[in-house]
């Protein structure tokens, strides 16, 4: 299992403007994986098992937050992969471009009370999802949440069939750092693969320079699905 | 010279804490009469004839607005 482990390659997408892509390669390779530089200029997956979509200002938050980033020429990729079952995460940034793919539902407007928002964070973790599968029903645990526009929103329909669905990634516990609604910190695709998460897992996973490390749960999480769906075996899910 | 202008604002039932914020702003500046504020953005593409409204609709459902949280309307300037 560990020698497998070892052979998993999770991609994360440098956008210009990512500013935690090299703490998310970081928090894969201290998990036991092997993260792959990916460009957003090209259309080369280069075979990755998984994706992970950093957080930061890709393309500079132009238009809007994420908004010219998920019509990137590797986005082309990342969305085709993630219909064909390739896991992906987004974090921060990387949340707000898979809601303008349309891969999640929802959107992350300016927070309500216009202030950048950065604290150390408690979450309670619901869905049950290839990236969350490591830990407890409903752990309670502490990451960073650093952002401007992390108000999660969508129409009462939409809100419904999320929590309906149990799509609720993870929700904000001890105060809401941004005015999302029903305290939504994060949501899943219906098959669990697709996940997006406004606080930064990637920068709870060593006791040195995080709050806890529990953000290496997300990572450990998505190895070990992998893993069991028959990854790192050298084949590489998401070949375009 | 066509311009076409798009305007996006955000859907009534999204909030909107910048067009509060000004709202704010403008009863501390004592203008009383003004009792909402929306904040939107607008959008002008210099385009060539004809004009193919249903290419400006499409760029602006798929690019300029976020259907999901925002609204657009189009209309024509002739400079």
């Amino acid at each position: 299992m560990t020698d497998r482990l070892a052979q998993v390659r999770i991609g994360v997408v440098t956008f210009p403007g990512s500013l935690d892509d090299g703490d998310a390669s970081r928090a894969v390779r201290l998990a036991g994986g092997i993260p792959v530089a990916l460009w957003h200029g090209t259309h080369d997956l280069d075979g990755v098992d998984a994706v992970i979509l950093p957080g930061g200002f890709s393309y500079g938050d132009y238009l809007r937050a994420g908004a010219i980033a998920s019509l990137s020429p590797i986005m082309r990729e990342v969305i085709d992969a993630a219909r064909q079952g390739v896991p992906v995460l987004g974090i921060c940034n990387g949340f707000q471009v898979l809601c303008e793919s349309g891969l999640l539902p929802g959107a992350l407007t300016r927070n309500a009370h216009l202030h950048f928002r950065n604290r150390d964070q408690l979450l309670r973790v619901e869905a049950r999802t290839a990236w969350t599968s490591e830990f407890a029903e409903s752990a309670e645990i502490v990451i960073p949440v650093k952002n401007g526009e992390g108000r999660y929103v969508a129409n009462t329909e939409t809100l419904d069939a999320v929590e309906a669905e149990g799509r609720v990634l993870a929700r904000y516990l001890g105060g809401n750092p941004n005015g999302s609604s029903r305290d939504i910190a994060g949501v899943t695709d219906r098959t669990g693969r697709i996940v997006g998460l406004m606080p930064h897992p990637e920068h709870a996973v060593e006791e040195l320079t995080g709050p806890s490390t529990d953000g290496l749960r997300f990572f450990t999480s998505i190895l070990a699905s992998l893993v069991g769906a028959g990854a790192g075996t050298g084949s590489g899910a998401g070949s375009a | 010279m066509t311009w076409v202008v798009v305007d996006v604002m955000l859907k009534p039932e999204i909030s909107d804490p910048q067009g509060q914020a000004v709202l704010g702003a403008l009863n501390r500046l004592g203008h009383r009469g003004v009792e909402g504020v929306r904040q939107g953005k607008r959008f002008e593409l210099e385009v060539s004839d004809p004009i193919d409204e249903s290419a400006i609709r499409q760029i602006a459902d798929t690019l300029l607005a976020n259907s999901v949280i925002e609204d657009f309307s189009v209309h024509i300037e002739t400079r």
